[in-house]
């Protein structure tokens, strides 16, 4: 490797897959806009070998936003892996979790992690927040054209609006269109069940813990209605993974607690003599 | 038709050597000290945009003192060295040693080949693991590279500066002890100097993933008072 000084003329300026581009580090296929090698032109049966479903959700309360998001990836009818993560940190003060195809999906979460912080080193301040959001809906878009073939990547975006004091969601298309959400939204295979769930219990200015309990009913209830979406897995003792994003920044809720909610909602369930 | 006069590549050298060093000393200095916790560097930067100081990657920090514009383009070149070889690699291949001699070989070519020698001179530091000790690298403006293994000091007069800090030092001294005395070394016996005259950073376990911690001038203050 060699340093990567560039003239002040051609300077590829804060944004990281332009400079990977130039120093022609092989980027994801997404950023390349490429197609997948030996795949058909569109989505034909082949599709659904890929892994994908999910159920991830996101809402907000008073002090910022939750998002949480299953541990399941599927491989056609068959499960690929128990313990996968679909939530991470995008950067301190937001967050991005991701529903289809999984290879892709976690590449431009790489890249996207890598360019936040790219930038903020490079240009010594942070990108507001519809500047990240901005910056996901262009990887999406430029990953149109593995989506068309099947291997589509729908992320859900949120975090803490330093600026305006305030959580923010933005939901995505494949097209890489961006929609700002005023309560919550939900997204993947499980996010019509997840959704439905979150509408019936939320509140506006809800507090954190209200907040992380409606979203892992939510995600209990998708998994109950959809296959690929898995729930909390008491043999294993994996669960869900769900964070917040505050004024504090990203803070992922511990595992035990996690857990225990879940073992509460059962129980309860179960005490009231309602359907599990 | 004129000849080209014959100049001796001592005398080339010497000149360009001479020429870089006027340069550098033209700013102020700049301290890094290992202490109890971590890596500690000052400055001495009354603006608070312009930085000296600051992260490369999550263990590494870059510091530079001389002329802004050169030294930036360094630093953004080894913020983008970082990113590529972290993204390629994995975060824990990116190390100092390897930078710092990128640096020194950049350096050494512009001092030998360019017209104009870059009126800098550069520091690497990286937060030591378990493993590996903390590591200081010092840059000259010919590329010239040394690893310190207690404080480095860059700039113009370090010498009288460099005595201070080694007469102040003690084995693992704790962050205001290693600030009380960079500061001291760096104002010199006229002046005080106050948070808003300096520009100080730490790379420091306990900062999360990105050791790098820009200090606040209230933190600043607090420590010196």
């Amino acid at each position: 490797m060699t340093l990567p000084i560039f003239t002040p003329l051609d300077d590829p300026g804060p944004n990281f897959a332009r400079l990977i581009r130039r120093l022609q580090v092989p980027p994801p296929a997404s950023a390349e806009g490429g197609r997948a090698p030996g795949l058909p032109g569109l989505a034909g049966p082949a599709v659904t070998e890929y892994r994908h479903g999910t159920t991830v959700v996101a809402l907000r309360f008073a002090d910022g936003i939750v998002m949480a998001g299953d541990r399941r990836a599927t491989e056609g009818h068959a499960i690929a892996h128990r313990a996968m993560e679909k939530v991470f940190p995008a950067d301190r003060y937001s967050a991005v979790a991701i529903a289809g195809a999984a290879g892709p999906a976690v590449e431009m979460v790489r890249l996207f992690q890598t360019q936040l912080e790219h930038y903020e080193k490079v240009e010594g301040v942070v990108l507001s927040l519809e500047g990240k959001a901005n910056q996901l809906s262009q990887m999406v878009r430029e990953h149109l054209p593995m989506a068309m073939q099947g291997l589509a990547v729908v992320p859900l975006f949120a975090g803490y609006d330093l600026a305006r004091g305030t959580g923010r969601i933005f939901t995505y298309d494949v097209t890489g269109g961006h929609y700002e959400e005023t309560e919550h939204n939900a997204t993947g295979s499980g996010g019509r069940d997840a959704r439905t769930t979150i509408k019936l219990g939320y509140r506006a200015g809800m507090a954190r813990d209200d907040a992380v309990e409606l979203a892992i009913q939510s995600l209990y209830e998708a998994a109950d209605e959809d296959s690929a979406t898995g729930g909390p897995d008491l043999v294993r003792g994996i669960y869900p993974l769900v964070a917040t994003v505050t004024a504090d920044g990203y803070q992922e809720v511990p595992e035990e607690d996690v857990a225990l909610r879940f073992a509460n909602l059962i129980e309860r369930r179960r005490a009231e003599g309602r359907d599990l | 038709m004129t000849m080209p006069y014959y100049v001796a590549p001592e005398q080339v050298m010497k000149d360009r050597a001479e020429y870089a060093q006027k340069g550098i000393a033209r700013g102020r200095s700049l301290i890094a000290s290992i202490y109890d916790q971590g890596i500690l560097i000052v400055a001495e930067n009354p603006s608070r945009t312009l930085h000296k100081i600051s992260e490369i990657y999550d263990r590494i920090a870059f510091a530079g003192v001389g002329k802004y514009n050169e030294f930036d383009q360094l630093r953004v070149s080894g913020v983008r060295h970082a990113d590529t070889k972290g993204y390629a690699y994995s975060r824990e291949d990116v190390d100092a040693r390897s930078l710092a001699n990128l640096y020194a070989q950049y350096l050494g070519q512009v001092f030998t080949h360019e017209m104009k020698p870059l009126e800098v001179e550069i520091l690497v530091a990286e937060l030591g693991t378990d493993q590996h000790p903390h590591q200081l690298y010092h840059i000259a403006y010919e590329g010239t590279i040394t690893d310190e293994d207690r404080y480095a000091v860059l700039g113009g007069e370090t010498e009288s500066i460099a005595q201070k800090v080694e007469s102040a030092w003690t084995e693992n001294w704790t962050l205001s002890a290693a600030l009380r005395a960079a500061v001291g070394a760096l104002a010199g016996e006229e002046r005080t100097l106050a948070g808003k005259d300096l520009e100080v950073a730490v790379l420091s376990e306990g900062n999360g993933r990105r050791s790098f911690h820009r200090m606040p001038d209230s933190e600043l203050d607090a420590l010196l008072a």
